[in-house]
């Protein structure tokens, strides 16, 4: 991106809009941080400000919603879903685009037409497809669909990184002699590094955030994602919005902290996924 | 064709839990079925239901309704503040660009209990309208039928405005700047200017705005099932919300899913047209 600007922005109103923008981007936060610190049980109104803050809601809300239980479960499903999503979705793309399979554009037009299928239509026979096979209530009934679901997007994405890797590396691994697995693993795979690094995010992040598949699939929360729980968690404690408030800060924190700290990744692997989605 | 061997696996697993569901949605709408008993053929009757039972139009109807909030208003919004935005590079730009993203990473279902809370009668919004003389306007919003939608509609909005702004950035950025010298000496304002460069420059990432943002309108669950269940009565159900209540509330597995092949469909037939529209002209 060149930083070369002739035509200069006009410097006040961007930033007054951009203010604006970032005001009413934080208000939900605020809110929800400053109704999570009053007392607890009592029924808040918008504009009071906590006095004392009662920061021991979060101590209550972190017992009460079982917030490691919950972080482990979220973890496992990260780890049973991304390693293997991303496994399959690199090797399909290496043959569809490396190796050059017969019938490669019919391929990659069948994971393309999976892209604009909402997760919606699919839940029901998901649903059924995972009790026949004795799935449903553990966590194979969600990690399974969320692997699943994630192939389009992810061959996609990496069919674009492989399309543009210089054709030089795969013909030098054939002159090489090494076989197409040892090309892949020794000579791709440190290429397409940043890229898998992206996708790694990205699905970390949908799983973590995952609603509706942990919704159905699981009866237990405390096995669901985050997300799942604490729509679960809302529910339960209907009657105590301070308590609520304060589950939704802690379950948002960690996915917000993470992001601060790999911001940059973040950001271009969000942007790109977008795009190439 | 050893290379066969590579897209098996990932092929396997898509025509399991991705092909097979898919086909299993349209061969479950032709039948009457509880999930767990016999079902019964009834052919075109449960696509009828969809089509004639105001429920079901109703949430198709709210889905476009919510285009206006998700894709017209955030991808406009976006526009101006990147526009106004651009070539901004000073720390506060890379501040404001950390925050705007933040929608992005939290889970859906605290974003929708945050802006519960802000919608309650006593809840931030009102107690700020009352505070600044304007108590006239504060209302229950999310249980009053006429703003129940626009309401769950604006958290779209706020969800997506982001984005969105960081897209269009990332394309205007882009743009040749002798363009906008050219704009200069033809003595073109800043209103003009935008039309003339900026917007076509950005044609790509536009598309890329409109897509998404339209997906997310007609696939909205999560923000739905947190703030109202589609309620009060029917007011905001949508597609989404309204499959997951036939199929695990009624155990009406083959409305659902004539529902759910409808859905399927509506998403193509808006995002088709869009891809074509903006493909052709670059």
């Amino acid at each position: 991106m060149s930083t070369i600007r002739t035509s200069p922005p006009r410097p006040w109103t961007g930033r007054i809009v951009l203010f604006l923008l970032v005001i009413i981007t934080l208000a939900p936060f605020v809110a929800l941080i400053g109704t999570a610190l009053q007392p607890s049980g009592t029924v808040p109104t918008g504009l009071t400000i906590p006095s004392p803050p009662h920061f021991e809601n979060f101590v209550t809300a972190f017992q009460v919603a079982q917030l490691p239980t919950l972080m482990f479960s979220s973890a496992l499903l990260v780890v049973m879903v991304v390693p293997a999503a991303i496994l399959l979705v690199v090797m399909a793309a290496y043959g569809i685009v490396q190796l050059r399979i017969p019938g490669a554009p019919f391929v990659f037009l069948l994971f393309l037409l999976g892209l604009t299928i909402p997760y919606e239509s699919l839940i029901t026979p998901l649903y059924y497809l995972m009790r026949d096979a004795h799935l449903v209530n553990t966590r194979f009934a969600i990690a399974l669909p969320l692997i699943a679901l994630y192939l389009p997007f992810g061959v996609f994405w990496m069919r674009a990184h492989f399309l543009g890797v210089p054709k030089e590396l795969g013909e030098a691994a054939s002159i090489d002699g090494a076989g197409s697995w040892k090309a892949l693993r020794y000579i791709h795979l440190p290429v397409a590094a940043p890229a898998i690094a992206s996708l790694a995010v990205l699905f970390s992040l949908w799983t973590w955030n995952q609603f509706i598949i942990a919704l159905v699939m699981m009866d237990d929360p405390l096995k669901r994602t985050v997300a799942g729980a604490l729509g679960a968690f809302q529910g339960e404690h209907s009657t105590d919005l301070v308590l609520i408030c304060a589950a939704a800060v802690l379950m948002m924190l960690p996915t917000i902290l993470v992001f601060i700290f790999l911001q940059k990744l973040f950001v271009s692997a969000l942007l790109q996924g977008s795009v190439k989605g | 064709m050893s290379g066969w061997l590579y897209v098996l696996p990932a092929l396997g697993v898509y025509a399991w839990l991705v092909i097979q569901p898919f086909a299993l949605s349209v061969q479950y709408s032709f039948y009457q079925w509880n999930g767990i008993g016999p079902s019964k053929w009834v052919g075109f009757d449960n696509y009828i239901e969809v089509f004639s039972d105001p429920n079901r139009l109703g949430a198709i109807a709210n889905a476009f309704k919510l285009m206006f909030f998700y894709t017209v208003l955030a991808v406009a919004l976006a526009l101006l503040a990147a526009a106004v935005t651009r070539g901004m590079t000073s720390r506060w730009g890379r501040v404001s660009q950390t925050v705007l993203f933040l929608p992005q990473v939290i889970p859906l279902v605290g974003a929708g209990i945050a802006w519960e809370w802000l919608y309650q009668p006593q809840g931030p919004i009102n107690e700020t309208l009352r505070a600044i003389g304007l108590g006239a306007l504060a209302k229950p919003w999310l249980s009053d039928f006429d703003t129940a939608l626009p309401a769950v509609g604006f958290v779209g909005t706020w969800l997506l405005i982001g984005l969105c702004t960081m897209l269009l950035s990332t394309g205007m950025g882009k743009i040749d700047s002798t363009l906008y010298d050219a704009a200069k000496v033809d003595g073109a304002g800043p209103v003009r200017e935008f039309f003339a460069v900026t917007l076509p420059g950005v044609r790509a990432e536009l598309t890329v705005c409109v897509t998404v943002t339209l997906i997310a309108a007609l696939a909205s669950f999560d923000v739905v099932y947190v703030m109202t269940k589609g309620g009060p009565g029917v007011a905001t159900m949508v597609p989404g919300m309204d499959i997951y209540t036939i199929a695990f509330a009624q155990n009406r597995i083959g409305a659902a899913s004539a529902m759910a092949v409808v859905l399927m469909i509506l998403v193509l037939i808006v995002v088709i047209p869009v891809q074509r529209l903006m493909a052709e002209k670059r």
